[in-house]
């Protein structure tokens, strides 16, 4: 048994194959799509999708929050940006983590839902810090 | 009758004239292939988007208190128009559709007592729109000329266009954008994107699934997507136009091309005229002259 993978961006289909598991970041948890899984929506938070294929996980990728739709057959994540985790960079993520978190100190304290925008904006960006560093010695080994 | 070198220099320009519209028409083919392949590799996005949102909907439907991205005001007074052009001519009726079709439906709107404002995005349109109703735009973008448009545009004109909405700035939000439908004919189409026109829902393979469950709720999950969908719609119209405007552009230059070799073959026979008209001259006068002595 296996399911349909697909990770889109607005841009490009990344990533298009079956598989046997995905692991990815929901807003509320992390949440594994298998064969049989109830239907599902979710939104995604900032954080790294693990495919596994035979026990083993074959891809990994970053997205930058987002939806996914998860069906018995298949699992489709709409990512805002998605990258492969070996080409993430920790210093761009810092630049826009700093970016962030100096238009969250100008910002107004009244306005929740733009503050909420911004903390899951941060959230994203210090999850793509991690995920880029857990990346580099991956690559070295 | 103009001289025999009027008519070479004008022969000239009008082959370097042909030569620039057939590189124009050349570079804007290659364009064309990118920006197609370009808007099919966003369409699945696109698709998947429509789904979730449709089956999303489709929970929270008869619902009271629904985002004002779906709804809409409640009201029709002030309508916001974003006409979407090029940013460069030389691309045939491209831009001028645009243009006339936008003012055409400010004229329309203002007759039926509606207030008007307008966002253009694209030079051509803003520059139109200047000179016609300055008075009523509150803002305007380019795209980038003659470069990959990245997502980060459209998701910044979604964001622009949310919150206008939520301050109240207006009622209804109209595109104006020209449709692709293939290299020859791009047709200029309204799209109205607030309140927003519910997509079909097409899960029709689904439809003995059981039904999906969110997380988290309906009402959090569709008010994250809508603002989504607005920027992905977007980002569908600005490829949409990226193809077009290089589509008609290559039928223009195609045309001038061969307007071109049109003018070139008249003003030849001219200049082959005026040349065998000058030598018969000449002869008659050196005969005329030899007779006389």
């Amino acid at each position: 048994m296996s399911i349909k993978v697909k990770i889109v961006s607005p841009e490009k289909v990344l990533f298009a194959h079956d598989a046997d598991m995905v692991v990815m970041p929901g807003a509320e948890g992390d949440i594994a799509a298998m064969p049989e899984h109830a239907p599902l929506m979710l939104t995604l938070r900032g954080g790294v999708v693990d495919v596994y294929e035979d026990g083993a996980v074959t891809h990994r990728f970053f997205v930058a929050g987002g939806f996914a739709d998860i069906a018995p057959t298949h699992c489709t994540i709409l990512a805002d940006r998605a990258t492969g985790l070996a080409e993430l960079s920790v210093d761009d993520a810092e630049a826009r983590l700093a970016a962030l978190e100096k238009s969250y100190e100008e910002a107004d304290k009244m306005n929740v839902p733009a503050l909420d925008i911004l903390m899951g904006k941060m959230q994203s960006a210090r999850a793509e810090i991690d995920a880029a560093q857990s990346a580099v010695p991956a690559m070295s080994i | 009758m103009a001289s025999l070198k009027e008519l070479r220099a004008r022969i000239g320009s009008v082959k370097s004239t042909r030569k620039i519209t057939s590189a124009m028409k050349m570079v804007a083919a290659a364009k064309l292939r990118r920006a197609e392949t370009r808007a099919a590799a966003a369409r699945p996005y696109a698709d998947a988007m429509r789904r979730m949102l449709a089956e999303v909907a489709r929970s929270v439907a008869g619902e009271g208190g629904q985002p004002a991205l779906l709804t809409g005001t409640g009201q029709d007074k002030v309508h916001l128009l974003v006409p979407m052009s090029s940013d460069r001519g030389l691309a045939g009726a491209f831009n001028s559709n645009i243009n006339r079709t936008t003012r055409n439906l400010v004229l329309r709107l203002q007759a039926e007592g509606k207030t008007v404002k307008l966002l253009p995005v694209g030079r051509k349109t803003h520059d139109f729109l200047e000179r016609e109703f300055s008075d009523l735009i509150i803002g305007h973008r380019h795209l980038a000329a003659g470069k990959e448009i990245p997502f980060s545009a459209a998701s910044e004109l979604g964001e622009q266009i949310s919150s206008l909405l939520d301050k109240g700035e207006f009622d209804v939000c109209t595109l104006v954008y020209n449709q692709f439908r293939n290299v020859m004919t791009q047709t200029p189409t309204e799209m109205q994107l607030i309140p927003l026109a519910l997509p079909e829902n097409d899960n029709a393979e689904q439809a003995d699934v059981a039904s999906y469950e969110f997380e988290p709720d309906e009402a959090t999950l569709l008010s994250s997507l809508l603002p989504r969908n607005l920027q992905v719609q977007l980002y569908a119209t600005m490829l949409e136009t990226a193809a077009g405007e290089n589509g008609a552009r290559m039928t223009a230059m195609d045309n001038a091309t061969r307007n071109a070799g049109k003018a070139i073959d008249r003003l030849t026979l001219t200049y082959n005229r005026t040349r065998q008209t000058n030598i018969t001259n000449e002869l008659i006068e050196i005969i005329s002259g030899a007779q006389a002595v």
